[in-house]
């Protein structure tokens, strides 16, 4: 059984199908690439599997169980985490506090639960230390950190919770390059510790880096799903852009 | 990263672990003793026991209000229907005492439940409906004052039990009892914003919703209890006006909202959500009640008082948009 399974997975606004029924699965501890032109469906299907939509037709299930509509509190209970590509941050509050947004650690008093701030601070500390992400304080408000700082908040907010699938939508596409192999380090890591990774990225070559398989949606389907050893980067180009005439293998100029 | 963008890492003072990182704006104690020391210079009579329990007194019915508000701005949202829910509940609480002759304890339900319904109706609208606050809650303004008029006629509802009329007039340890009031509930408020996830809610929603909703924030169900939270608190404020005079009255918090926003606004709550304080928005009200009762000893036309809380209340957000170019504001 897979981790994750999406079976026909079908989500419309309106007129607009962003989602013509959607089939893929991911293994624990696999990283999948998701690839395909603006538009495709990658960023609507992450958030119909994240909670945030909710799909019309279509079964998702996650470590056997259904998600289709529990909330994306519940989903991340269950162990999905996601990386937005805007990080999803609360810029006035301080790098604890995105920590733990939605999560906060609170305390008993008379009855009523009130923040313990002094544990979310220390623990906190210990993630920023692991991921060894140049924070210089938790006590920082976020909206002042630069873009690779904010995006290590972001990334230690997602492995805080011991989850079993990340997902990261664009994660590099701010960055600097060092950056960049600061986190396909990390996606490499996450890996060889069980945990899955679903990585939506324009940057090919560093889905090539990093992804065990690469699924290519376009027009809301999935119209490639193949291992990395089966396909080229010319392939994978050719099904984003709808060149279906291109042989699948190699043959490239 | 270099060392002089970020400010260091210091230990948590004791008015940051209290206050929360979201403290008071300074300058509003700065206005705060500027106008006090300008009204006693003024008139002789200003600074006076008597004088100030007249302020405070006059400051705990938009105070309720203002910390109700608060929490409303804070998620940036508006309530501008709070005035008008002063007057709806207050007329039916006078009734369930006058007209029905239930019992006192029933009278300050039926108060309170009155306009916690109001904001609830607000709230469930705007989150179902999706239409913005500022139309919800116009409308609310609209229909609140208009049912509390039809209710009682147009006139006044007089004959509130005893019970009652003591929490507008009755003064336990000679202090008046809607400032006890006031106080009791700003203190449980600002725990409840600071210190709990009801209230760090609030702000985290007013700061980024999709942030907030993607990291598992049940946002629409918030944004109700918030508007519910703010009508309770206007209930409670149409309880001390009802119970200060006596009577329901159907005009009672006429453009009282103004005030009330005001009063939030000038205590630093930001007026585009995400930071607030219940602080500050004491601070805010007790400027409020300080201004229109100097203005009042100064035998300044009540008129003139509308005057200057609009030109205040404009002020406020003027000063705050020159200032947050600098500050936590994007």
């Amino acid at each position: 059984m897979s981790l994750l399974e999406l079976e026909d997975v079908r989500k419309s606004f309106g007129a607009i199908e962003a989602l013509r029924g959607v089939t893929f699965s991911v293994e624990a501890g696999a990283v999948v690439g998701l690839v395909g032109d603006n538009g495709a469906g990658k960023s609507t299907l992450m958030k119909t599997i994240t909670g945030i939509h909710r799909p019309d037709s279509g079964a998702i299930r996650f470590d056997g169980a259904s998600l289709v509509g529990k909330d994306p509190g519940d989903i991340r209970k269950a162990g999905i985490e996601m990386i937005y590509q805007d990080l999803a941050l609360a810029r006035m509050r301080d790098v604890a506090a995105n920590i733990f947004l939605g999560r906060e650690l609170t305390r008993n008093v008379l009855g009523v639960q009130i923040i313990d701030t002094k544990r979310m601070y220390a623990e906190a500390e210990a993630m920023i230390a692991k991921l060894g992400a140049r924070v210089k304080s938790v006590t920082q408000i976020a909206g002042q950190l630069s873009g690779g700082q904010q995006q290590s908040v972001a990334i230690a907010r997602a492995l805080t919770f011991n989850p079993k699938l990340v997902i990261m939508d664009e994660p590099t596409a701010a960055l600097a390059v060092r950056e960049i192999e600061h986190v396909l380090e990390l996606i490499r890591t996450l890996a060889s510790h069980g945990i899955a990774v679903i990585l939506i990225s324009h940057r090919l070559t560093d889905v090539f880096a990093v992804c065990d398989r690469i699924v290519v949606l376009r027009q809301g389907a999935v119209i490639a799903d193949d291992p990395k050893s089966q396909t080229t980067m010319n392939a994978v180009v050719a099904h984003i852009v709808g060149a279906t005439d291109v042989p699948r293998q190699g043959a490239a100029r | 990263m270099s060392a002089a963008l970020s400010p260091p890492a210091s230990p948590r003072s004791w008015r940051q672990r209290v206050f929360g990182a979201a403290t008071f704006r300074f300058e509003s104690l700065l206005v705060l003793a500027t106008l006090t020391i300008v009204m006693t210079v003024l008139s002789p009579v200003f600074l006076s026991v008597s004088n100030f329990f007249n302020i405070v007194l006059s400051t705990s019915v938009f105070g309720v209000l203002a910390i109700g508000m608060t929490f409303v701005i804070c998620s940036a949202g508006i309530d501008l229907s709070v005035g008008s829910i002063v007057g709806f509940s207050g007329v039916v609480g006078a009734m369930t005492a006058a007209n029905l002759n239930l019992p006192w304890p029933v009278c300050i339900v039926a108060t309170l439940a009155a306009g916690a319904f109001a904001g609830w109706v607000n709230g469930f609208i705007i989150t179902k409906g999706m239409i913005q606050p500022f139309i919800v809650t116009l409308g609310m303004l609209g229909v609140a004052r208009g049912t509390a008029l039809v209710l009682s006629d147009g006139v006044s509802i007089y004959g509130l039990p005893p019970e009652v009329v003591y929490l507008g007039q009755g003064r336990p340890f000679g202090v008046p009892a809607p400032v006890i009031i006031l106080l009791l509930t700003a203190l449980v408020a600002h725990v409840l914003l600071v210190h709990t996830r009801f209230g760090v809610y609030a702000q985290v929603i007013g700061d980024n919703e999709n942030a907030a909703r993607a990291m598992g924030v049940r946002v629409e169900r918030h944004k109700t209890l918030l508007y519910t939270l703010s009508g309770l608190l206007a209930g409670l404020a149409g309880l001390l006006f009802a119970a200060r005079i006596n009577s329901g009255e159907p005009t009672a918090g006429l453009s009282y909202e103004l005030t009330a926003i005001t009063a939030t606004i000038i205590g630093g709550t930001n007026m585009n959500g995400g930071r607030g304080s219940i602080v500050g928005t004491i601070i805010g009200a007790l400027i409020m009640g300080v201004l229109q009762n100097g203005l009042n000893l100064l035998a300044v036309r009540p008129f003139y008082q509308q005057i200057a809380i609009g030109a205040v209340l404009v002020g406020a957000v003027w000063f705050d948009r020159v200032n947050s170019k600098e500050g936590w504001r994007r």
